[in-house]
């Protein structure tokens, strides 16, 4: 039996494009693009100035406050400029640019010690330093995740494998290629928390990965494989929570209050490679993909190289794409401009021949009440998006519109091809700014 | 990379449902009773659907041309409207009763309240209703192998015995399409199946009525009596077809069980009650009336609201 949560939706995965290719290295040219914001929280700030020679692992940007993290050059070359760059989601953030000299000459690794010598703190601390957010696309920074109030009831630490995003085949090549480093970031986190134990959730359309994880955490008393249901958004927090322990949270929760920390593959295995190895975040697996790709690939990608280079790695357009995202169809963004760097939160870069969402035109709801079976937040999408339409925020409360995981399942599914979730977040974005200027 | 790339919120995906592909799914499922009331009724059963049909279609695109709407017949749901609406019609009405009704259910039911998805009553039981009244003797005479004859409902009523197996199989007086309830069955699951109705309205509203009948009816439990009741007249038509209609129904889970005890409730009280025989039509357009102040107070539960283990 399978576990899960109520609601969701069965989207086409096409994983099978790129699933079976192993994770390639990729070697970027010229300019790389480090936005000094790549995190929620505070961005960075620079500390090079303007013709520095920098290393590949040297800090060029510092936390600025706690809930913010450092940056660090992916590359050895010259800050070129410090300027605003424009960003996946469209923004223009300001950015480090350093002109890559080619030889990945590298800095000191971070000063670690033996595990065994290290402190609770000295691990937050390192994990922190490395610069490690949850790669997988809210980019929140670990050690915040890390450090709750009582870390003494905390009774989960789950690894959110599930990778329930359509396209996305970063997550499962980690497992099938290193799980070993997966499983021993997990215990590594695990040290952080005495009472609790570790889960590597995954998602049932990975057979090969889940019997991997299971022979590997034979001997680890502390650790076990779950295996969820395959369906999106099953690797959305709350759900996953859910499915792992069947507690629920709600917007006004943090995991922690269930007793759990969630954290992405990906993350956990860049807090290994901080940890071990003392390598900050430089790297992360992007999956390029889509049926406008030539050859979809994993490639192992530093951070701050040029989405129109990963696209040229593999093997160009087949077709005139009509759409290409960053990050997966279902959360990831359009892309009007190839020329913007991948950050640590980019998971895949998807080229679409065909933009579903063009070919539909909305029409008017027909009141099926689809959109009410899969949201998985158990709201009712049709009404709440009627009362953002109209800017009826009162009634949008009411309907408790701010528990809404913005998952899109409602959009996907809706058979009048309502723009449902985007009317929903716009109107959440409104009511939370607005919650922030009077406070 | 100079070409122009589309950019749109996410998601970018959307699941190949339409609402067309919903309303062509209902005209499928209609295709057996349709048939059936045909091959049962002759001739003017078919002209009767025909006209039915082809006025729903013509009043929507007439109206929408005139007031420069976009025009929505492409997605099929004035032809549903239509076929229920012919469905609905005696086998011997003449064929601009038809067309009244449909310019009925199209243009005032439909249109006048903003169209698709903004009707408050099920367009083609508004009609039917409309043109009992209006019409009341050419609506309420029934003839069968061309002899005008009581259906097998008010032969119930007034206390004499009925053929249940003919009531079943659908070889009885009544309106074209709702005289057999293993052709009406069939569209039900084949409905079912494709995930177009939700099972919890007609199921809760059978359920209701077989109990209130039982409990409230002349013949108490016999069974013979309730499958009779639940055979004749219009109930499986109204259940399965016009009860499930997406706009008049309501759209919480808990809302379409109340629902549908509702609709089983005023069924039993207009056929045990009242004066006429059926009251399918009436029990559905009162409880459409009720479904905003049903799922105003059947908001469902949220996620995460109330703690653990839920």
């Amino acid at each position: 039996m399978a576990f899960t949560f109520k609601g969701g939706i069965h989207p086409y995965d096409g994983k099978d494009l790129s699933k079976d290719k192993p994770i390639r290295e990729f070697i970027p040219e010229g300019e790389m693009v480090y936005p000094l914001s790549q995190h929620i929280g505070a961005p960075a700030t620079p500390v090079v100035a303007v013709g520095d020679r920098v290393l590949k692992g040297q800090k060029i940007a510092e936390a600025s406050g706690f809930v913010s993290v450092p940056i660090y050059s992916s590359v050895s070359g010259t800050v070129k400029a410090i300027e605003k760059r424009r960003v996946t989601t469209g923004d223009l953030v300001e950015s480090v640019i350093i002109e890559n000299d080619g030889y990945y000459e590298e800095a000191p690794p971070l000063n670690v010690k033996p595990i065994e010598d290290m402190t609770k703190e000295d691990i937050r601390t390192l994990i922190r330093e490395a610069g490690i957010v949850g790669m997988g696309g809210a980019g929140f920074p670990t050690h915040v995740k890390l450090s709750p109030k009582e870390p003494d009831k905390i009774n989960y630490v789950i690894a959110n494998c599930s990778e329930c995003e359509p396209y996305l085949t970063s997550d499962y090549r980690r497992m099938m290629e290193v799980p070993e480093r997966l499983v021993m970031g997990l215990k590594i986190i695990l040290l952080l928390f005495d009472h609790a134990k570790g889960i590597l959730a995954v998602e049932d359309n990975k057979p090969d990965c889940i019997k991997k994880l299971k022979e590997l955490c034979v001997d680890e008393p502390r650790i076990s494989v779950k295996v969820l249901k395959t369906k999106y958004p099953q690797g959305s927090e709350r759900q996953l929570i859910y499915a792992v322990t069947k507690r629920a949270i709600n917007s006004s929760m943090l995991p922690a209050d269930a007793g759990c920390i969630v954290n992405n593959v990906d993350t956990i295995c860049a807090v290994f490679a901080a940890v071990i190895e003392g390598h900050p975040l430089m790297y992360r697996i992007v999956t390029v993909t889509g049926d406008a790709i030539n050859e979809p690939q994993n490639f192992f990608v530093p951070v701050g190289s040029n989405y129109a280079q990963l696209i040229d790695a593999a093997g160009g357009f087949k077709t005139q794409p009509e759409k290409i995202v960053s990050g997966g169809p279902m959360m990831g963004f359009a892309l009007f401009d190839l020329n913007v760097p991948v950050t640590k939160t980019s998971s895949a870069l998807l080229c679409m021949t065909k933009d579903e969402v063009a070919k539909w035109k909305p029409t008017a709801c027909i009141k099926c009440g689809k959109c009410l079976e899969v949201c998985p937040s158990r709201l009712m999408p049709s009404k709440l998006a009627d009362f953002a339409e109209h800017h009826d925020e009162e009634q949008f409360m009411k309907y408790n519109g701010m528990e809404c995981v913005e998952c899109g399942s409602c959009s996907y599914i809706c058979p009048a091809k309502r723009q449902l979730v985007q009317s929903i977040k716009a109107t959440r974005r409104t009511i939370l700014a607005n919650r922030k200027k009077k406070s | 990379m100079s070409d122009m790339m589309n950019v749109s919120a996410n998601p970018h995906i959307r699941s190949k449902d339409s609402t067309t592909k919903i309303m062509l799914l209902v005209i499928i499922a209609l295709l057996p009773a349709t048939g059936f009331g045909i091959y049962n009724f002759g001739l003017n059963a078919a002209i009767l659907v025909c006209t039915s049909v082809a006025t729903c279609v013509l009043t929507e695109f007439l109206y929408e041309k005139l007031m420069k709407l976009p025009l929505t017949i492409g997605d099929l749901s004035a032809v549903v409207t239509g076929l229920l609406l012919g469905l609905n019609l005696p086998p011997a009405a003449p064929f601009w009763l038809a067309i009244i009704g449909g310019v009925f259910a199209i243009l005032v039911v439909k249109m006048l309240f903003g169209g698709i998805g903004q009707n408050f009553m099920n367009p083609a039981l508004g009609a039917r209703c409309f043109l009992v009244i209006s019409f009341t003797a050419r609506m309420t005479t029934f003839t069968y192998d061309g002899v005008t004859t009581a259906t097998p409902l008010a032969m119930l009523k007034a206390g004499e015995d009925v053929n249940t197996w003919n009531m079943v199989v659908g070889t009885i007086p009544g309106t074209i399409g709702e005289t057999s309830v293993i052709a009406i069955l069939a569209g039900a699951v084949f409905l079912i199946l494709f995930d177009v109705i939700d099972m919890r309205i007609p199921f809760t509203y059978l359920l209701t009525f077989v109990l209130f009948i039982g409990l409230f009816g002349p013949n108490g439990w016999d069974p013979w009596y309730l499958t009779a009741q639940l055979a004749g007249g219009g109930l499986m038509l109204g259940a399965f077809f016009m009860a499930t209609d997406y706009a008049t129904s309501p759209m919480t889970h808990l809302g379409k069980i109340i629902y549908g005890v509702i609709l089983g409730i005023l069924t039993g009280i207009f056929r045990v009650f009242s004066s006429s025989a059926e009251g399918v039509s009436y029990a559905i357009i009162i409880s459409n009336l009720l479904v905003p102040l049903i799922e105003r107070f059947t908001i469902p539960k949220c996620f995460g609201k109330g703690g653990e283990n839920r």
